[in-house]
């Protein structure tokens, strides 16, 4: 199913940063699995991807399509009854996570890696004030006395733009505006800078003009401390905005990986076409939105060759019998289409 | 229930005590969440005579020199609430019953919350065979009557002492909090908040601790106050077939229990002690509810 490709790519065009010999994060052939009543739904099945140091890498793809399993498989969060399947491999910073003990596995939490969650109320403790919540990292992780680890907190809010921090930090969440929340969230994450940041929609639950300041806060945050940035979103936006690369997946796999340019100039993979023509344009006034028809296929039972012909106007024979596999198309851009070998099937589409 | 209508504040309690989420509500909603002080202040009142029996009960509960001049007299200025077979002042023996009936409920409902707590946050957090293990335990547990239980040990133990007593009513009570705790700690656990701790590498018991157990204690304090309610009638019983609290020591229902010969020439003996017990018992279960309204449960059972 997977291909075996090795887990360090050189390449030149690499974004600033970059450091060729040393991915941050390397995940080898990564499966998670529920064991439903309906059957075992493979959330997660294959799939492979590298973040440099420094580097933001987005995931985009529809709800249900293994983005969020993903992330959270990263911290082992998965919750019961879902597992990572032997065979997947997490390497972190020089650690193999999946073999990590408890103990080991913690220090790693909040501290190497952390995670900013979709929606900040109740991602945090209703019964804790914001600032207990950030000292309480420094605290897990850290020999700091309770009044270190408070000033720590405040300092924290501070830098991620919260006025009056002192005052702030005794407050509790419902106290505080959406924007705000999602500030004490990513002040949680950051507050002892770690090298990877998991950010699973950070901005859906927020109105525009309060993503466009928690991404530019994320963006400031990411320059001035170095740190990698996985961007789980469904918004395209998000995604120009904000990566240096991007990974598409659909129905747990990953159909598409590009430089940030490459996918929005060529993108390959049917899906990836249909979710760029799904944004709507404003020097296109009038018409209907332009929607991928269908939806995902249950996580139980994948179609067998590819998982999208379904929905794709341009599925021959071959798609039905054959599962595609990731293929180059152009400098680490890589789709997962039987199109790249066989681009005369590709119909004309009229809009 | 569509007017929204204002309810005398009978408690006299102060609004600065109320906190402000409380007062910004409609009408409505805050008059049913005042609910509980009216019997919150009865409950204070109890716990007030109960401390200060000594100061209060105008004679000793015990046995007078003069009993024999004494013996059954009807409530009277001397004696409000009447003289037992025994010429003990029935006011004063009520009155120190309070703090054996009370204390007693008291701290059988504190050991069974105890237990239940760990019990259930144990089955919640472990989950797996374990948890179904210890679930299983509790249905057996569940299924034996507390009241049969009770009575066969308490009928073969002869002079129960009062730890003993506490011992019983507090290992008997704890099967539903446990069940109870056990669901909500899953539901905790299942939590974004939660997760999102974990995510930043806080397990184990700062986890329980910090993340879990706090939100737990109005699901505890509700559970508690209907418990207390609970055991406070179930002694009363067990007294009263002097199966719990041993004469002399009184109690409710043991003085309930002298004055069952003669209900109709020595009424005094079952009223007055019957009277404080409802008193405590309602005054314990409306507390119980208003709060259960208050912090917006619905899975404690009434």
């Amino acid at each position: 199913m997977t291909v075996s490709r090795p887990l360090v790519k050189t390449d030149p065009a690499a974004p600033n940063g970059w450091a060729p010999n040393d991915p941050l994060l390397a995940v080898q052939s990564l499966r998670v699995t529920f064991d439903t009543t309906r059957g075992l739904a493979r959330a997660v099945d294959g799939v492979s991807f590298t973040i440099a140091a420094g580097e933001t890498v987005c995931v985009v793809g529809e709800s249900g399509c293994g983005k969020s399993v993903a992330a959270l498989s990263l911290l082992r969060l998965i919750p019961a009854p879902g597992r990572i399947e032997s065979g997947s491999e997490i390497h972190f910073d020089g650690m193999n996570l999946l073999t990590l003990n408890e103990e080991a596995l913690r220090s790693v939490r909040g501290r190497r890696m952390s995670m900013i969650f979709q929606e900040p109320m109740t991602a945090l403790n209703p019964v804790l004030t914001v600032g207990e919540q950030i000292a309480e990292v420094v605290r897990v992780h850290t020999k700091a006395s309770r009044r270190e680890a408070w000033a720590q907190a405040v300092s924290m809010l501070r830098e991620v733009g919260i006025a009056d921090p002192d005052v702030r930090a005794t407050e509790y969440p419902h106290q505080l505006s959406g924007g705000m929340r999602q500030r004490v969230m990513i002040a949680m994450a950051l507050v002892l800078e770690p090298r990877l940041v998991i950010a699973d929609e950070p901005t859906t639950a927020l109105d525009v003009t309060i993503q466009a300041q928690i991404l530019e806060l994320l963006r400031a945050q990411r320059d001035r401390t170095g740190l990698a940035l996985l961007l789980i979103t469904h918004d395209l936006g998000v995604v120009a905005e904000m990566a240096s690369r991007v990974l598409v997946m659909y129905a747990g796999q990953i159909v598409e990986e590009a430089p940030v340019g490459a996918l929005f100039a060529t993108a390959t993979h049917p899906y990836t076409e249909g979710l760029l023509a799904a944004v709507p344009r404003l020097d296109q006034i009038g018409g209907r939105l332009r929607t991928i028809p269908g939806t995902v296929p249950a996580a139980t039972d994948w179609p067998t060759g590819c998982r999208f012909r379904a929905r794709c106007p341009h599925a021959f024979a071959r798609c039905e019998t054959d599962a595609p596999e990731l293929v180059q198309v152009g400098p680490s851009h890589r789709a997962r289409c039987h199109l790249v070998q066989e681009p005369s099937h590709r119909k004309a589409i009229t809009p | 229930m569509t007017t929204p209508v204002r309810v005398p504040d009978l408690s006299g309690a102060s609004l600065a005590s109320l906190s402000g989420e409380m007062r910004s509500m409609s009408p409505v909603v805050s008059s049913r969440q005042r609910r509980w002080r009216v019997p919150f202040l009865f409950i204070v009142l109890l716990a007030t005579v109960a401390v200060f029996a000594p100061a209060l009960a105008p004679y000793s509960p015990d046995i007078p020199a003069n009993y024999d001049a004494i013996q059954n007299l009807a409530p009277s200025r001397a004696h409000p609430f009447g003289t037992d077979g025994l010429g003990r002042d029935v006011l004063s023996r009520v009155l120190f019953a309070s703090r054996i009936s009370l204390s007693l409920a008291f701290a059988s409902v504190l050991l069974s919350l105890v237990l239940g707590t760990s019990y259930g946050a144990i089955a919640g957090l472990v989950g797996g065979g374990i948890d179904r293990w210890l679930m299983r335990g509790l249905d057996v547990a569940l299924s034996i009557p507390r009241l049969l239980l009770l009575l066969a040990v308490t009928a073969f133990w002869e002079n129960l002492p009062l730890t003993a007593l506490i011992m019983l009513l507090g290992t008997t009570g704890w099967f539903d909090v446990a069940r109870l705790v056990r669901g909500e700690v899953q539901r905790l656990a299942q939590q974004d908040f939660v997760t999102a701790a974990r995510a930043t590498g806080v397990r184990g018991a700062r986890m329980l601790r910090v993340h879990v157990l706090p939100h737990l204690v109005p699901l505890l304090i509700v559970n508690a106050t209907l418990s207390v309610a609970a055991t406070i009638a179930l002694e009363a019983g067990l007294s009263y077939l002097g199966l719990g609290v041993q004469p002399p020591t009184p109690s409710w229902g043991n003085i309930m229990a002298e004055g069952s010969g003669g209900m109709a020439s020595q009424w005094w003996l079952s009223v007055f002690p019957g009277m404080a017990t409802v008193i405590a018992v309602l005054a314990c279960h409306a507390l119980g509810d208003a709060l259960r309204d208050r912090f917006a449960l619905d899975q404690v059972p009434a």
